[in-house]
């Protein structure tokens, strides 16, 4: 399995760390060269959805791994990366728009909304989840399957091969939704 | 498990990493910075150039052109206070800044105390020049770090000099013995906990980007061959005579820091550069402010 880590731009860092840990290799993807050589799944982290989807058509990233997302290559999307996936961005423009949600930016406001919570994930039982000016699922598709809320609001969900967190995995110890996401890609 | 206030105010630096802010004066500029790819804004009155140009005291901006800005994008907005001036400081954590900067561009408000930055629940980004100023400002609670560079000069050499003392700081601190460290935090003037840190982790414990004089593609991707985390470009943009195209040039650069093709082909017909000011022509040096 080798795993290819969105880096234009923000936390793309953390998530390669997290697959360190679990023993999976990866590698930085910043230019249409380093599509190149084969990869099994796409991780496309935190950071400025605005900024990564600039960069995204300047570096001619942009087709390629749309494509490759509709063909089936097994993404998850984190905080920004969730964004990016997003069908309908509220107030904003879809970037790949491969997922049947909705997503409302900055949904808790700014950074001082930000916070720490622990709630179920959907068959790995109560996670720690961090929200970084995140954003939450205002509405889901038929073919979408949820996996975590809180407070009644959406922050995690799947569909088909894509899978999607509105909090950070990267920045928390636990390992359960990274290798929630290889089990999917495996 | 609870995670503090200061420890969310770090990760949201992390997610700034590899990225640009830019300093803007109106929500006009503060979209085309947006667009450009700009990972955050940092609003203020007066870019440094012109604040170095105008002379005279130089405060905190009008709370109505931040709102302005921050109802402009939905990238974090930044926005500058005054060394030690905390009630500037309050009001801008009360109308919900994303980010603080106590910075030495704004006349301090006093030369000897800087914010005690644990009292807030806004994170803080501090300018330092060497190993010492860094730790002292997150001692004081500054969730990240910055050079101070030379701002307002499109002169890159302190920010250049500040990043390359504060990495070879660094180098030092890890090589030392554990029974040194001691001595270390007093020579620094840190808390001995920040210093094991450094001599454990072999960086700050907090993000750091580059600031003061950055102007062009090839300036953003010295910084971040140096060791930068992302770059902060104040007066280089908007003095320039094609801010957008040189906004995106200088956002790809970053991404791409290691790739001269491409950073040659983003500087490729960007019109005029900033004019900039050698550091040593200026009177003021800013970097002076806030030890």
């Amino acid at each position: 399995m080798r795993v290819g880590i969105l880096a234009l731009q923000g936390a793309f860092a953390e998530h390669g760390a997290v697959l360190d840990r679990l023993g999976v290799s990866h590698f930085e993807i910043r230019q249409r060269r380093d599509l190149e050589a084969p990869f099994d799944a796409l991780i496309l982290p935190g950071g400025e959805s605005t900024a990564m989807g600039k960069l995204l058509r300047d570096l001619d990233l942009f087709d390629p791994l749309r494509t490759s997302i509709l063909q089936g290559l097994p993404v998850f999307g984190t905080c920004a990366g969730l964004i990016l996936l997003a069908r309908d961005v509220e107030g904003g423009v879809p970037c790949f728009g491969t997922m049947d949600i909705c997503a409302r930016r900055n949904a808790y406001g700014r950074q001082l909304g930000s916070f720490h919570t622990e709630e179920i994930f959907d068959g790995l039982g109560r996670i720690p989840m961090t929200f970084i000016r995140a954003p939450y699922i205002c509405s889901v598709g038929p073919k979408t399957r949820i996996l975590a809320s809180v407070d009644g609001r959406i922050v995690a969900a799947s569909q088909e091969n894509m899978l999607v967190t509105a909090f950070h995995p990267e920045l928390t110890d636990s390992l359960a939704v990274h290798q929630y996401f290889l089990n999917m890609a495996a | 498990m609870e995670k503090t206030r200061y420890e969310l105010n770090k990760e949201l630096a992390q997610m700034l990493k590899g990225g640009v802010i830019m300093d803007v004066t109106t929500p006009e500029q503060a979209k085309i910075a947006e667009d450009a790819g700009a990972c955050a804004v940092m609003a203020l009155e007066r870019i440094p150039a012109d604040i170095r140009a105008a002379g005279g005291v130089s405060r905190m901006s009008d709370p109505k052109m931040i709102r302005g800005i921050q109802e402009a994008v939905s990238i974090p907005v930044m926005a500058k206070c005054r060394i030690g001036h905390f009630v500037e400081a309050q009001i801008l954590e009360a109308i919900d800044i994303d980010y603080i900067d106590e910075s030495e561009v704004l006349s301090p408000a006093d030369d000897v105390y800087h914010i005690d930055k644990t009292q807030f629940r806004v994170p803080f980004v501090c300018g330092a020049r060497d190993l010492g100023e860094a730790l002292r400002r997150i001692a004081e609670g500054a969730s990240m770090i910055r050079t101070k560079g030379e701002p307002g000069t499109g002169d890159v050499v302190q920010a250049v000099r500040h990043m390359r003392v504060m990495n070879a700081e660094i180098r030092r601190v890890q090589n030392l013995r554990e029974d040194e460290l001691y001595e270390a935090a007093k020579q620094l003037q840190v808390p001995v906990d920040l210093v094991r840190y450094v001599h454990e982790n072999g960086r700050l414990p907090v993000v750091n980007f580059a600031a003061g004089g950055v102007a062009t593609p090839a300036d953003a991707a010295l910084m971040m061959q140096l060791g930068a985390e992302g770059v902060f470009v104040g007066s280089g943009i908007f003095k320039s005579g094609n801010p957008a195209k040189r906004a995106a040039a200088i956002v790809q650069a970053v991404t791409n820091y290691t790739d001269a093709k491409l950073i040659a082909e983003v500087s490729a017909g960007l019109g005029e550069a900033m004019v900039g000011i050698n550091e040593n022509e200026i009177a003021l040096l800013m970097a002076e402010r806030g030890k």
